[in-house]
């Protein structure tokens, strides 16, 4: 745990400093204020509650526009409880999706408890196990040089783990409306008529 | 002609435009599953816990396609949260079916309190409920539902009765070992 040394924010802007049209979707709690600390745009989906569900979202939206690179980012306890989506990720392999966890083995909105990503779960290796073709576990800054490469070109399903250090950060807000936020990246998507005339 | 259930369902599943269906089996859902799996034009996603289905949805809405997701009543359970949390609170259109157990002559007594639960509970979480005692009810609120659901950004379930799927009758064959 002491030894982490990479800086979630840092290496989350470092990956997706040329996202391009890539659309991201964020778990609820640090990985919502991770993203919105580089930025608000209609193409990011950030979650504040429906916790375990953010890589079934992006599963639901990899399958929509597959012409679309989507990359979901989310924290070590969000990706716990929904680890059976790996299973249903891996039986349907979207090329074009990408998971990265920034994982700090803390539920950091609760009160910084222990997860089990520092009591034996390996994520990557699990992810593996169910099929996901590119799986990492990035620990120095050597590796986090690649985290661009693997959330924006690699052939997905990817499962990109990143060990972070555990840091009090400043909270980054973004809109909190879930109707706002989904509307607005309908339209970004698929234009003002479609989103709002379905 | 057929007429199951699943053929109306599957019909207004394509006149609708439904493009994703994500489902967990039930033995009442085997036709419906399979009449999906067999559509090109459907995009059919096996899940491991009904809430995945829920998330699927909504990620689907996103991208700019409708989705179903197909359940049996225990799997309610299964996705209040994810009901609530997301398809309630960001105002996500929503469609589901639900092969009811624990109802209309239920032999075994596991599945009688979620069953008996699902109708409160979707209710509790902002979903409007079907009840479907009949073959031919599925098919009208199946439309109905869809058009709610995609038209009126609803959250809408479909409870497809006991009574229509048939009731599982457990007997013991002690000569051929327990079933």
């Amino acid at each position: 745990m002491t030894d982490f040394v990479l800086h979630r924010r840092e290496i989350l802007a470092k990956a997706l400093a040329d996202r391009g049209d890539a659309l991201v979707v964020t778990g609820l709690g640090s990985s919502t204020w991770d993203l919105a600390s580089l930025g608000d745009r209609p193409e990011n989906f950030y979650l504040w509650g429906a916790m375990g569900n953010s890589a079934m979202i992006g599963l639901g939206l990899a399958i929509a526009r597959p012409e679309r690179r989507v990359v979901v980012v989310t924290g070590d306890g969000e990706m716990l409880m929904g680890l059976t989506s790996f299973t249903t990720i891996g039986a349907r392999r979207p090329s074009n999706l990408a998971i990265c966890v920034l994982d700090n083995e803390r539920y950091t909105e609760t009160g910084r408890q222990p997860t089990a990503t520092g009591l034996g779960t390996d994520l990557a290796a699990v992810a593996k196990a169910c099929g996901f073709p590119t799986t990492a576990t990035i620990r120095t800054e050597a590796e986090a040089g690649q985290l661009g490469e693997l959330l924006l070109r690699t052939p997905g399903p990817v499962m990109a783990v990143a060990k972070v250090v555990d840091e009090p950060l400043p909270m980054a807000v973004p809109p909190r409306d879930g109707g706002y936020l989904k509307t607005r990246f309908r339209i970004g998507l698929l234009g003002e008529k479609a989103a709002t005339q379905p | 002609m057929d007429d199951h259930w699943s053929v109306a369902a599957h019909r207004h599943f394509k006149a609708a435009g439904v493009r994703q269906v994500a489902y967990v089996p039930d033995g009442g859902l085997t036709r419906l599953i399979e009449r999906c799996r067999e559509d090109n034009a459907i995009e059919t996603v096996m899940c491991a816990t009904e809430e995945e289905g829920v998330g699927l949805a909504a990620g689907a809405w996103l991208g700019g396609q409708k989705a179903a997701v197909l359940m049996q009543s225990s799997g309610v359970g299964n996705t209040v949260n994810a009901i609530a949390s997301l398809v309630t609170s960001a105002q996500f259109p929503f469609f589901a079916i639900v092969t009811m157990r624990g109802q209309w002559g239920e032999g075994n007594p596991w599945q009688v309190p979620m069953g008996q639960a699902v109708a409160p509970v979707l209710e509790a979480i902002g979903v409007k409920v079907f009840h479907a005692d009949t073959a031919e009810d599925v098919g009208a609120m199946v439309e109905a539902g869809l058009r709610m659901a995609y038209s009126s950004d609803q959250a809408v379930a479909v409870l497809v009765s006991q009574r229509v799927i048939g009731s599982k009758v457990w007997v013991a064959d002690n000569k051929e070992g327990a079933q």
